[in-house]
């Protein structure tokens, strides 16, 4: 087994294509998404967007925020060579609504917010609502584990050096 | 940070090695063995240690008290005692001209300066009540893997930390290659593959 800090930093752009190949997804594949959620609605990129270019001497970060910010400056970026290394995404299943940035390099979560739940009216209430938020929580986080084994093995597949990658290029170069 | 607030954020474990038997009763002993102890009105500077989510000021791990259906649920409680630097700074001054005058002397030597500045720690430590950060833990035994309600690494490096100390079982963290190596069922070759990639060039 690898030492875990040579691990994380050789393996980091495998996060940092992972949220490249979810923008791709989101954009060009969502019925893919579907296949991991029944109640599957939507995946969308949310109000911010963090990318990296290695390829530039010093290396090059681009930050868009806002909703509804125009993608077109991080579309420039993909063009330049920049991976994405932060995804602000709102998961939508069923009736319900979550929020939240996902970091490529450590495949950290933040800014997430879940559906609302009712409080608790008295300690009897507090298991059922502990147990509510913690489907919610595993909801989003099972979603994003099979999302990231079904990337793994496609990115290790022949399929990813010659259909995929072409089509990816392919999305890159007419956005 | 809650679980239960507006927004969170959240580290993934994958726990590594599992309990024969008496799986509540040998969590229980770890909590209660660590529980943060108070140190206000002490010297310490610093606790780290368990505490109950529902009752974090009064930590009690008794009856199963941390077990929610198939989880359980228990923070990281980190007890600081934050001195501001030129509150130091003034005490330190205060009391080395205190010395000198005592002394006659107009000066203290490198050892005595740092007895001073140990002594003034020491001091505003007794006064200064410790500043608490409760970070929430969600374990889920039957999956192994363990949520923790924080990014900041100091605090992940704490439960690593605390965690195997109390339980004797490691936590692994995910992250690209540890994700890869643990959801995605690989097959030895396919395991092989994944130690040879590299980088895809989207752009030529």
């Amino acid at each position: 087994m690898l030492d875990v800090a040579v691990a994380y930093n050789r393996y980091k752009f495998l996060g940092e294509e992972f949220l490249t190949w979810i923008w791709y997804v989101i954009e060009k594949n969502q019925n893919l998404l579907k296949s991991f959620d029944p109640d599957f609605v939507a995946l969308e990129i949310g109000n911010r967007i963090v990318f990296e270019n290695r390829r530039k001497e010093s290396a090059e970060r681009i930050t868009i925020k806002g909703e509804g910010a125009g993608l077109e400056e991080g579309v420039l970026a993909l063009k330049n060579g920049a991976l994405v290394t932060e995804l602000n995404m709102v998961y939508r299943s069923a009736e319900l609504v979550w929020r939240f940035t996902l970091k490529g390099e450590s495949l950290n979560i933040s800014r997430l917010s879940i559906p609302q739940t009712d409080l608790p009216e008295s300690d009897e209430d507090l298991e059922g609502y502990l147990l509510e938020k913690l489907f919610l929580y595993d909801k989003l986080l099972q979603f994003f584990k099979n999302l990231f084994a079904h990337f793994v093995k496609l990115r290790i597949s022949n399929d990813w050096q010659g259909k995929e990658t072409a089509t990816i290029r392919k999305w890159i170069h007419s956005s | 940070m809650s679980l239960s607030s507006s927004t969170v954020s959240i580290t993934q474990y994958n726990v590594q090695g599992k309990f024969n038997s008496q799986i509540i009763d040998t969590v229980a002993d770890g909590l209660t063995k660590h529980t943060i102890s108070d140190i206000d009105q002490q010297v310490s500077d610093k606790a780290v240690g368990w505490t109950s989510f529902d009752k974090p000021f009064q930590p009690d791990f008794s009856g199963s008290s941390f077990v929610y259906g198939n989880y359980f649920i228990f923070s990281l409680r980190i007890d600081k005692k934050n001195i501001a630097a030129k509150v130091l700074k003034k005490h330190y001054t205060i009391e080395a001209a205190r010395r000198m005058s005592e002394s006659g002397r107009d000066y203290l030597s490198k050892t005595e300066k740092k007895l001073v500045k140990d002594h003034v720690l020491n001091a505003l430590c007794l006064r200064i009540p410790a500043t608490p950060n409760i970070y929430d833990v969600v374990w889920n035994l039957e999956e192994s893997s363990l949520w923790f309600f924080s990014n900041l690494k100091a605090a992940n490096e704490e439960l690593e930390t605390l965690f195997s100390k109390s339980f004797g079982l490691s936590l692994r963290r995910i992250f690209p290659y540890s994700a890869a190596d643990i959801y995605s069922n690989l097959t030895d070759s396919q395991r092989d593959e994944l130690q040879k990639i590299s980088p895809t060039p989207f752009v030529k």
